[in-house]
């Protein structure tokens, strides 16, 4: 216990260091990423690695049976029409439609993700999160998505945070653990970085920008700033941290500019769906659009793209 | 510890080549000069090639005025003076100025394209900084031409009279736009010498300017090299000289002006020094020391071409810097990816790698990125040097290419003593968080700009010129107008 403290207290210590951020710069630094032109063969293969990256999501209060197993059913079957194409990384359910997903993935490597910890507020005592974190685990879920406590962040609370999410890493064991941020809540762009360091510190296997319930959800700078602390604490330690960008993203456009970012953020090693993510439900069917019109020359309607 | 991990630039998705078309430039194979709203022959006959730096060809032939053609235009800008410009009501002149920053802005993608393929530079820099911000200067100024008793209160001021102007060939236009802006607005009338390497752009320009109805002979527009431009100098009848370029001829301008009315601005060398602070946005000063120095391959006079950087974070500075250079792709000016274009002449190439060796033999650590340059054409791929000190010739003369030279420091007082310490004093770079330090360094460093957490930042309205031996006098904003008016 003692020992823990200290650990803690040396990491604490460390906060004290996070780098400034110059949101001015980060504006600037986005800006060029988008002026990057994908074109051709590079385009048709920055495609497919977004769509293989995606973790189609349905997180609504009226989520049924029956609509996480069509969901289920369309990340198998992007569009059929077409040959060659991925299949998304993950299907990102609430908990307690974790065993559905992961019964109508059964045959198929898509992991399930589940969200947990009182998502989307966060707003429980840590008990409660560790047992819905438990409940999503045993229930199948390969993935867990928590959120960090905003309340206790904005209380300087940085201990709790950092204690919660190590908590919580604890409850998954194997299980990949994706702590999300949720940026738009958090202020200011030093904010984002001091959230992605105790993150990162804590055991987080991913970092991910945002619930989807708020407005901002991910964006370019705030993304930047996050891969920017997944890049320090590599150099640091050899180690890798996932990114997973989430809410905001539907054009194929964008999805390239982030890959564009990631790639001349932190190396190609990081362009693979165990270290990026796109958390997003809208993305795939641009996607699959720009994929038939790169093959066949011309843009089809979106009627021809199905809607699960 | 931390230089045990490597991040891996090297295996990256490649992007297609993304080249913007050629297909809407229209270019002649053969350039006149500009006089008296004509294009004229030049009276020797004399015409020399433009060449493209990334491929080596030529692309049109330009006519080389001598000191009759340099007679003709300074006489024609005299009768336009006396005439028509000078009796023009201000707000009449703003017209015209108006009218030429909205035909540049139509006209905005075929100069970016020629920009790129005479002088070299990527067709991003062309396209969204040089030919927009050359057409806000038109923009800018064309609002003072209305308002110059204001400029002054309690004093009547008048133009100067005819304006002889030299410009670099770092970037074309916009020096261009620099001069004409200006000049026009406070009403003198000019005779303008593009750079012998770069004088595509300033005769398309020429051409706008006869689209624009500007009354004939208030911009003239002569093509050569050295001896034109001395040729211009030392007419005795131009009131005014404005030149940028190196502090070498700038120096042998203001002798051969010495004793005579003339009035100068000069805007010379630089060696800027860029300071990076520990307590700094890291990440974003690693982003500032690249547009710093390998923006425009370095052809900048305010280049931050000397990096100071704190010891407590020189390693992890230096690091994240050559992983930003691992991605700066170098290549084809026109590509819409490229970061780091072609060297502007054979010339500039061999005064660049002349002082690379000059940095190596001098015992300072060169690091290159890795990768080819292509076989045809002048490269100079980014390139850093490390373990440097003041004493190094490469951290005191100014290369004009993208060559960094990298020392470290402890304190303030420190860095101060040592960015002052060069005969330059264009600008500088300060990176802190704290706002209190930049007043401080700002308020210390003999610069004539300093960026705060940024660099190589442009705006009509603001001043730029240099301390020192990189020049006086002002362009940009009230300070640039003043440049071109007198007190009656």
């Amino acid at each position: 216990m003692a020992n823990s403290t200290k650990q803690t207290s040396r990491i604490l210590s460390d906060l004290n260091k996070v780098p400034a951020i110059d949101q001015v710069g980060v504006t600037e630094r986005v800006a060029r990423f988008q002026t990057r032109s994908i074109k051709k063969e590079s385009k048709l293969e920055g495609l497919k690695m977004a769509l293989s990256m995606i973790d189609l999501t349905t997180l609504e209060g009226m989520d049924t049976e029956n609509k996480v197993r069509q969901l289920c059913y369309k990340a198998q079957h992007l569009h059929d029409a077409h040959a060659d194409l991925p299949t998304v990384a993950a299907v990102c359910v609430y908990p307690s439609l974790v065993a559905v997903a992961k019964k109508a993935l059964s045959t198929s490597a898509i992991n399930v993700a589940s969200v947990a910890t009182s998502f989307p507020g966060g707003q429980s005592n840590l008990d409660i999160k560790i047992q819905e974190t438990q409940f999503a685990v045993d229930s199948g879920a390969d993935e867990v998505d928590m959120v960090i406590s905003r309340g206790r962040f904005h209380q300087g609370e940085y201990a709790y945070v950092f204690d919660e999410i190590a908590a919580i890493k604890a409850a998954c064991g194997k299980v990949r653990l994706k702590v999300i941020l949720e940026t738009g809540e958090l202020g200011s762009l030093d904010k984002v970085r001091v959230a992605s360091d105790i993150a990162i510190k804590a055991g987080a296997d991913f970092i991910k920008t945002s619930t989807g319930k708020i407005s901002p959800a991910a964006t370019f700078p705030v993304s930047l700033v996050m891969l920017e602390a997944i890049r320090d604490h590599f150099y640091a330690t050899g180690q890798m941290v996932g990114m997973k960008p989430a809410g905001g993203i539907s054009t194929a456009k964008q999805a390239l500019h982030y890959l564009v970012m990631v790639q001349e953020t932190l190396g190609r090693a990081w362009l693979d769906k165990h270290w990026f993510r796109f958390g997003a439900s809208r993305l795939a069917n641009d996607l699959l659009m720009q994929l038939v019109k790169q093959a066949d020359g011309r843009y089809q309607s979106a009627d021809y793209f199905s809607k699960d | 510890m931390s230089k045990e991990h490597h991040l891996d630039f090297k295996n990256n998705w490649g992007y297609d080549p993304a080249p913007e078309s050629t297909g809407h430039v229209q270019l002649k194979k053969q350039y006149e000069l500009f006089i008296g709203g004509r294009f004229v022959k030049p009276e020797s006959g004399k015409y020399f090639n433009t060449v493209n730096p990334a491929s080596e060809e030529t692309i049109a032939k330009i006519a080389q005025a001598s000191s009759k053609d340099v007679d003709k235009a300074v006489k024609a800008a005299r009768k336009a003076y006396d005439n028509v410009w000078s009796k023009m009501p201000g707000k009449e002149r703003g017209k015209y100025i108006f009218r030429i920053a909205r035909l540049l802005q139509e006209k905005a993608r075929e100069f970016a394209v020629i920009e790129s393929l005479d002088g070299g530079k990527p067709i991003r820099e062309s396209r969204d900084i040089d030919i927009p911000l050359a057409a806000n200067h038109f923009f800018y100024y064309a609002g003072w031409a209305d308002k110059l008793e204001y400029a002054v209160p309690g004093r009547k001021m008048a133009p100067l009279g005819v304006a002889g102007q030299i410009i670099p060939w770092n970037f074309p236009l916009l020096m261009a736009a620099w001069k004409l802006a200006p000049a026009l607005a406070a009403g003198n009338t000019v005779v303008l010498k593009p750079a012998e390497t770069t004088s595509l752009t300033a005769l398309k320009l020429a051409e706008l300017i006869q689209e624009s109805g500007l009354p004939e002979g208030v911009v003239n527009i002569v093509t050569g090299a050295g001896e034109t431009g001395a040729a211009l100098v030392n007419h005795p009848g131009i009131d005014k000289i404005a030149f940028t370029g190196s502090t070498e001829v700038g120096k042998i301008i203001q002798r051969a002006i010495a004793g005579t009315p003339k009035q100068a601005t000069l805007e010379l060398g630089g060696k800027a020094a860029n300071i990076i602070f520990d307590d700094a946005p890291i990440d974003q000063a690693v982003e500032g020391i690249v547009n710093g120095i390998y923006f425009n391959q370095g052809h900048v006079c305010c280049a931050g071409s000397r990096l100071f950087v704190q010891e407590g974070v020189a390693d992890i500075v230096i690091q994240k810097l050559k992983d930003r250079m691992a991605t700066l792709i170098v290549g084809d000016p026109l590509d819409k990816n490229t970061d780091v274009g072609a060297i502007n002449s054979a010339s500039q190439l061999a005064t660049i790698q002349e002082y690379i060796a000059i940095g190596k033999e001098e015992g300072a650590e060169m690091y290159q990125t890795p990768g080819s340059v292509p076989q045809k054409g002048y490269w100079c791929p980014p390139t850093l040097f490390m373990n440097v000190s003041q004493s190094h010739r490469i951290a005191q003369e100014e290369i004009f290419g993208p060559v960094l030279a990298i020392q470290t420091f402890r304190t303030i007082s420190e860095v101060v003593d040592k960015a002052n310490n060069t005969p330059y004093g264009l600008s500088a770079g300060v990176w802190t968080d704290k706002g209190s330090k930049i007043f401080n360094l700002s308020s210390q460093l003999r610069a004539g700009v300093i960026w705060a957490n940024t660099y190589n930042k442009f705006d009509p309205t603001s001043p730029f010129g240099g301390y020192k031996e990189s020049g006086f006098g002002r362009e940009g904003g009230w300070h640039g107008l003043q440049a071109y008016l007198k007190t009656v």
